[in-house]
């Protein structure tokens, strides 16, 4: 019980550590593609990661001062 | 929304906090003896946030934009599980915080710090709560119900083209300007001090080793590759006091600020034409994790040790004299601090991903209004830290060069008779402590910050030991994403050159060619303002900030112009007083410095008045200080105009968009119907009989 909200906790830091560098949650995009557009194949874990780096920061990536 | 009767306990709880948050505010104001603690800082503000989270964030959601948590967001309809998804709200204000939360909120209220801490925590703490987080909250809510759109897309739809491209215009100018200003708080931090140069410089190759083995060996190992490279920058700045100590290492990272100022324009060149995986992404994540860990240490810090103030509530510079920045109280303190008041850069950011990935519009308030409130928090601690160090410390590092001198012994005179007693020994003491050969004229905020955060730090942990450490890690985290900012910054400012050329001539706008001309001239642009201010005989930081202060106060109350005009099409004009209030005293603020700017008789704060004293200078063959032959007379009188040119393109930007703003409130009060363009949406039938 103790182990599993540990791991919880550790995975939501994750996943809002892994959205501070712009990249979204893989899992929830596999879920997205395969109930949505089954017959598309998704992408890899890295092809992903590389998708998204592109998208956040080709045109530059906008921050504050 | 549904009115529900004050409960008792309700009452006691919101009444009581209101007492204990006036309270502390008046004990900072009327305390007079040697020093406050910094618990009444925080009380305050921690008190007036959650009263303004509590009632007027509720208002603005409830009855401004009136938030439905049944609509459906950009991220449910158009769900692509990349751009748009719905994300839990604790996520997205984690990514929504990292992306507003910068070195601004760290360096305005540190320069503002010089007319006490008392105007300067009422600033922050009014213009958050009034400005800042009801345009982040705005913005970020208009673009939701416009299917995530940019600031600028919105104005083009709600304004009309015109006022569009006017926006545009003024985005650039002011990218330009804060990637000088930024640039020059790196060179002011780094010039002359080996053990920072050492450790910023390092931080390349890592960055470097860490895109390659992103991109070739494991590309969604992203957090152990940071966690790793976090790790290495410590070392480094271990490291960067052996080679500080070494004297043959220490000459070759000791550079005089032109010669960094340089380095740094090759930098922000090299580093926005390069693929971005290689070096600007590792660094991005290198600086966020800094930025986030520092900034919890520091809050860490603060609330452990509840360090005392030793800065005067208010000081004798509030007549407009001080020597870190010219200017009286009104206008200039509203924008000196402009990041952790009100920022129209964060318009960008919560007009960027963040709506996009809103799961229900009832996590806006959170996110938009929440996050600005935990930004303005870091403003105020960066205002404690500031004003910790003893205040002649604080402004033997923060006056210019030309006011104090390289002496410990003049310096320590100087600025005993301003009536801050400090002694020549102390001076030293103090830059030997943090391992530097001077702390003296080290404006822009940075090595300030960096001292007060290592007496903070040092405190809870490793004592005189660590100071120099903690002092260097503090630089390397404010320089790390200053470097950033200008990297990213640079890159955007080449995509809207290229943009720009577009429209007058299609074709010149993608090829290889076009982006080296069009990076040489964003980076030439920044580069030429960045290098006016290092050889500025009042440091650069006195001329520039205000200019950068001017002109992101401009671009929120063109963002504020926007909301009041969408509230107005919406026919809710009866409630646009929220988003009115605020653009009318960015609008005061802005137009009143930037002509004082420009017109003041006094030559430390009027463009005109400083050109017309040097070119009287030129005319009568006299050499005013800091030139030494005639042809630099001429460069400070170009400078001079120069400057002028840009503060009349802020004003006339502002100006155009006020009128542009008021000509569409009129025209959409005279119409009966709706006329703001949001994104369909059938209502519920129970809705509409409601």
């Amino acid at each position: 019980m103790i182990c599993r909200c540990v791991a919880k906790t550790l995975d939501f830091a994750a996943q809002t550590a892994r959205l501070m560098l712009g990249v979204p949650d893989y899992d929830a995009y596999v879920d997205h593609l395969r109930t949505v557009h089954p017959n598309q194949p998704p992408l890899t874990r890295d092809a992903f990661f590389a998708a998204r780096q592109q998208a956040r920061f080709g045109a530059g990536g906008l921050r504050c001062c | 929304m549904q009115h529900t009767r004050p409960t008792l306990s309700g009452t006691l709880i919101w009444g009581g906090m209101a007492v204990l948050g006036a309270a502390s505010l008046g004990i900072l104001a009327f305390h007079r003896g040697e020093t406050v603690n910094a618990l009444w800082l925080v009380v305050a503000a921690l008190c007036t946030y959650a009263i303004a989270y509590r009632f007027y964030a509720k208002y603005l959601a409830a009855r401004v934009v009136c938030l439905d948590a049944g609509r459906p967001t950009p991220a449910t309809l158009r769900h692509d599980g990349m751009d748009y998804v719905p994300t839990n709200r604790f996520v997205l204000f984690g990514h929504h915080f990292a992306a507003i939360a910068g070195a601004g909120p760290l360096v305005g209220p540190v320069l503002a710090a010089q007319m006490g801490f008392l105007p300067g925590t009422l600033w922050i703490l009014a213009g958050v709560v009034l400005a800042g987080a009801v345009q982040d909250f705005l913005v970020l809510a208009f673009s939701v119900r416009r299917d995530g759109r940019s600031l600028g897309d919105m104005i083009r739809t709600e304004m009309g083209p015109f006022a569009g491209t006017v926006a545009s215009v003024g985005v650039l100018a002011i990218m330009m300007i804060l990637l000088a200003v930024l640039a020059l708080i790196v060179v002011k931090a780094l010039a002359a001090s080996p053990w920072g140069t050492f450790t910023i410089a390092a931080t390349m190759p890592i960055a470097v080793g860490m895109g390659l083995y992103l991109r070739f060996v494991r590309p969604s190992g992203v957090l152990e590759v940071s966690a790793v490279g976090v790790v290495l920058l410590l070392i480094l700045i271990w490291l960067g006091g052996r080679v500080a100590a070494d004297p043959a290492l220490a000459h070759v990272f000791t550079l005089s600020a032109p010669t960094l100022a340089l380095l740094l324009m090759a930098y922000g060149f090299t580093a926005s034409v390069l693929p971005v995986w290689l070096l600007l992404a590792p660094r991005d994540y290198l600086s966020t994790f800094l930025k986030i860990g520092t900034i919890a240490a520091l809050a860490l810090g603060i609330a452990v040790t509840l360090p005392a103030l030793h800065m005067p509530p208010v000081t004798r510079f509030i007549d407009g004299t001080g020597p870190v920045f010219a200017g009286s109280l009104f206008p200039f303190l509203f924008i000196t601090i402009a990041c952790g008041s009100v920022s129209g850069f964060h318009a960008l950011v919560a007009s960027g991903t963040t709506p996009k990935m809103a799961g229900t519009e009832s996590d806006l308030r959170l996110i938009g209004y929440g996050a600005m409130l935990a930004e303005s928090a870091v403003a105020i601690m960066a205002l404690i830290a500031a004003s910790v160090l003893q205040p002649g410390a604080y402004f033997a590092m923060n006056a210019p060069a030309s006011v104090v001198t390289a002496d410990p012994g003049t310096a320590a005179s100087i600025i005993s008779g301003w009536g801050f007693a400090i002694t020549p020994d102390a001076l030293t003491a103090l830059a030997h402590r943090v391992g530097e050969a001077t702390i003296l004229g080290r404006a822009g905020g940075a090595p300030t910050l960096a001292v007060g955060m290592a007496t903070i730090f040092s405190n809870v942990l490793g004592g005189d030991r660590l100071m120099a450490f903690w002092y260097h890690f503090a630089i390397l985290f404010e320089a790390l994403f200053i470097l950033t900012t200008l990297d990213a910054g640079t890159r955007v400012a080449r995509f809207m050159v290229q943009d720009f050329a577009g429209m007058v001539i299609p074709g010149l706008a993608r090829g290889l060619p076009a982006t080296v001309i069009a990076t040489f001239i964003a980076v030439g642009a920044w580069g030429y303002f960045l290098y006016q201010g290092v050889m500025d005989p009042l440091g650069g930081i006195n001329t520039l900030w205000p200019l950068f202060g001017i002109a992101n106060q401009m671009l929120a109350a063109i963002a504020l112009t926007l909301c009041s005009v969408i509230l107005f099409k919406l026919k809710r004009q009866r409630v646009a007083w929220v988003a009115l209030l605020p653009t009318a005293w960015l609008a005061v603020c802005t137009l009143t410095a930037g002509a004082e700017k420009i017109l003041s008789p006094n030559p430390a704060i009027g463009f005109l008045a400083h050109a017309d004293r040097y070119a009287a200078g030129i005319a009568t063959g006299t050499l005013l200080a800091p030139a030494h032959t005639q042809g630099q007379m001429q460069q400070i009188v170009l400078n001079d105009h120069v400057n002028i040119a840009l503060t009349a393109l802020f004003l006339a930007v502002v100006s155009t968009m006020l009128v542009c703003g008021v000509r569409a409130a009129l025209a959409a009060r005279a119409n009966p119907h709706v006329t703001a363009r949001e994104a369909a949406y059938d209502m519920p039938l129970r809705r509409q009989n409601a």
